[in-house]
């Protein structure tokens, strides 16, 4: 067991309070630092993907799992993000600005889908956004004067400062550069009170509002920091695919956002971050283990998704608390080593409340 | 007739003949939502996977239509059962939003499990209905129109009567509204549950077997339930006339504005309908009133 004692009131703020911490960021961030020199090449692009589709997921993970409010249509941020990059990148912008309106871009569409949003909520705002999405790659396919419609967009190289960043290792930087960015303003955003305001609205909006807080504001709020961030990394997928075409954003992508953030486990950053790396990791995982499975199972292309939904399936039903929940349990399991019991966690029985008369 | 009448007219028929389809799926939908609060996704995935049951009925094993639509009713019916008591039944009562995801996680696995049985490529089989149409006047129907808007009629008419007429069916409505208190009074929660999610999935059997002729065999046939759940909002989320009529509805307008708007927004139509009705009119037609109690 560990006991907190805190000799100074910084002491309670740290993001990293114990030594252990301290050792195993540093060793994480030595990894990640050494990869594209140990790694073979077709592994760091991997990541490289790995770490743009984290910067997605925590973007939802920021509506989703603080916020409470269901979106199935976030691949339409990231197709915004990645065309309005790629447009402003075409009209001849530095790279810098190019993503800064990119970001702005996407979240505008967030504050326009956000704003109706509000009046709607659960199972009504998934199919909302689950329309949206749709209508958003129909209108990439069909506004053929800055999407190039379904011939696609091709995308110019990043060029920072001078640098030339489209190289393997360079690009690789670039995007592990942005993912930390992104979670140190993502991780004091929601433990500041911003983001109690937002887990404060998903737990329950009307005790929320009585306590003070602007339940519709911060509802849009989290809209539009959601749909910019994820805007962000459909700019950095932009340089990644290099090509950009609609059927690239399609409903899986976004129902892919979905699965990573509940396998991850709904409420925490870390858990957007490790069910981004499982679920990214599969098809290439598939395309390893395919030669072992034999001729007849291996040429399905239905593979893929028939294991994206198992491993949903699994989760759900399982460890509904995902990634983060197993980590916490097995933490706990280490810390208070003999005494562990199953019970800790263990889920009450309930019965099926209606939400519709709620 | 003035010509302009007559072409508006068939629209409106070749509306309401797409639109008994979008009725039909929507319906097997509102009941599950009803009786469990599940929002069912996999349902696009049932019809699809029993599409491919029949064209392999028809085609491959040659048997006679009748007989091989009362086997893919049937076998849509035992998919529907087990994927509940298998699978649904293990996460009753926790957040709506569980569910949502559970149903996407069946309805990934079906896909991918049909196409790897079947193979992507798509195929379509005969119907005692197909080439055949009816004329009324000046207008002109396919018969297997006429047989969807027949069997969406009257598939609606026997569940109403079923839910509101018989023993069971008024145990189902109980177990609906509260399911402790209708366990209490001796109900079998967990039978009635399946028995809907059954009936959801004969539905979506047979709107398989009527739909893969118009449509062909094909794994991409799941996305009518995204059609069905525009229909549901427009015509009144968990009302099961207003399923009907919003299916109707929803393939007239899809009709007309293919015809009158621009090129390429008969696609979208279906998906600005439900934005718009949500957003704007939450109740829908005949939608129940949303109460919030804090």
């Amino acid at each position: 067991m560990r006991f907190d004692y805190d000799t100074s009131y910084r002491d309670g703020k740290r993001l990293l309070r114990y030594p252990s911490q301290k050792l195993a960021y540093a060793l994480l961030a030595l990894v990640l630092l050494a990869a594209p020199w140990v790694l073979p090449k077709y592994y760091v692009g991997e990541l490289t993907y790995l770490f743009i589709l984290s910067i997605a997921s925590l973007g939802l993970m920021v509506l989703s799992g603080y916020t409470g409010q269901v979106s199935l249509g976030h691949s339409a941020f990231l197709a915004v993000g990645a065309y309005a990059h790629a447009w402003f990148l075409s009209q001849g912008l530095p790279f810098g600005a190019s993503i800064l309106l990119a970001m702005a871009a996407s979240a505008l569409v967030g504050l326009a889908l956000g704003l109706p949003a509000i009046r709607v909520s659960g199972l009504y705002l998934a199919m909302v956004t689950l329309a949206f999405a749709i209508l958003i790659e129909h209108v990439l396919g069909r506004w053929k004067s800055v999407t190039g419609g379904f011939n696609g967009l091709p995308v110019a190289d990043p060029v920072l400062l001078g640098m030339d960043l489209s190289g393997l290792k360079s690009f690789y930087f670039l995007c592990l550069a942005c993912l930390v960015i992104v979670l140190v303003l993502l991780v004091n955003l929601m433990r500041g009170k911003t983001g109690r305001a937002f887990v404060g609205v998903r737990d329950s909006e009307a005790a929320a509002a009585s306590l003070g807080i602007w339940v519709a504001g911060h509802k849009v709020l989290a809209f539009v920091i959601s749909a910019a961030v994820t805007g962000f990394a459909g700019a950095l997928m932009a340089h990644h695919v290099r090509h950009l075409t609609p059927e690239g954003f399609s409903l899986l992508l976004s129902l892919e956002l979905v699965l990573m953030v509940t396998i991850g486990g709904l409420g925490s950053l870390r858990g957007a971050v490790l069910g981004a790396f499982l679920i990214g990791m599969v098809p290439a995982l598939i395309s390893q283990i395919k030669p072992m499975l034999g001729d007849r199972i291996a040429k399905q292309f239905g593979l893929e998704i028939f294991i994206f939904g198992l491993i949903l399936a699994v989760f759900v039903l399982f460890e509904p608390k995902g990634l983060n929940g197993r980590w916490l349990k097995i933490k706990a399991f280490f810390e208070t080593f003999p005494l562990y019991r199953k019970d800790v966690f263990r889920r009450g029985k309930t019965y099926m409340k209606s939400e519709r008369y709620r | 007739m003035a010509p302009e009448l007559v072409a508006n007219l068939q629209l409106l028929l070749n509306g309401m003949a797409t639109g008994a389809i979008y009725a039909l799926v929507a319906l097997g939908l509102v009941i599950t939502y009803k009786a469990t609060e599940v929002l069912n996704f996999a349902h696009g995935d049932v019809l699809m996977a029993s599409a491919f049951v029949a064209w392999a009925l028809i085609v491959e094993m040659a048997l006679p239509f009748w007989l091989a639509a009362l086997l893919t009713a049937s076998f849509a019916a035992v998919l529907a059962w087990q994927i509940d008591a298998r699978v649904m039944r293990r996460i009753v009562g926790q957040p709506q939003f569980a569910g949502v995801m559970l149903t996407i996680a069946v309805a990934f696995m079906l896909r991918g499990l049909v196409s790897m049985v079947f193979g992507p490529e798509s195929r379509s089989y005969p119907t005692p209905w197909t080439q055949q149409s009816t004329q009324i006047g000046t207008l002109v129907i396919s018969d297997l129109s006429l047989v969807i808007l027949a069997a969406a009629l009257i598939l609606t008419v026997m569940i109403y009567v079923f839910l509101t007429r018989t023993a069971l069916g008024v145990s189902i409505q109980a177990a609906s509204q509260n399911q402790l208190a209708a366990y209490l009074s001796g109900i079998r929660v967990k039978q009635v549950t399946s028995l809907v999610w059954a009936l959801a999935g004969a539905i979506s059997g047979i709107c398989g077997l009527l739909l893969a002729p118009i449509a062909l065999v094909d794994i991409s046939l799941w996305i009518v339930v995204l059609k069905a759940l525009a229909a549901l909002v427009l015509g009144g989320f968990g009302s099961i006339p207003g399923a009907i009529l919003g299916g109707l509805l929803l393939g007239v307008i899809e009709q007309f504005a293919g015809v009158y708007l621009p090129d390429g927004s008969k696609d979208v139509t279906a998906y600005v309908v439900l934005i718009a009705t949500l957003v704007l009119w939450p109740r829908g037609l005949l939608g129940e009133a949303h109460g919030r109690r804090v």
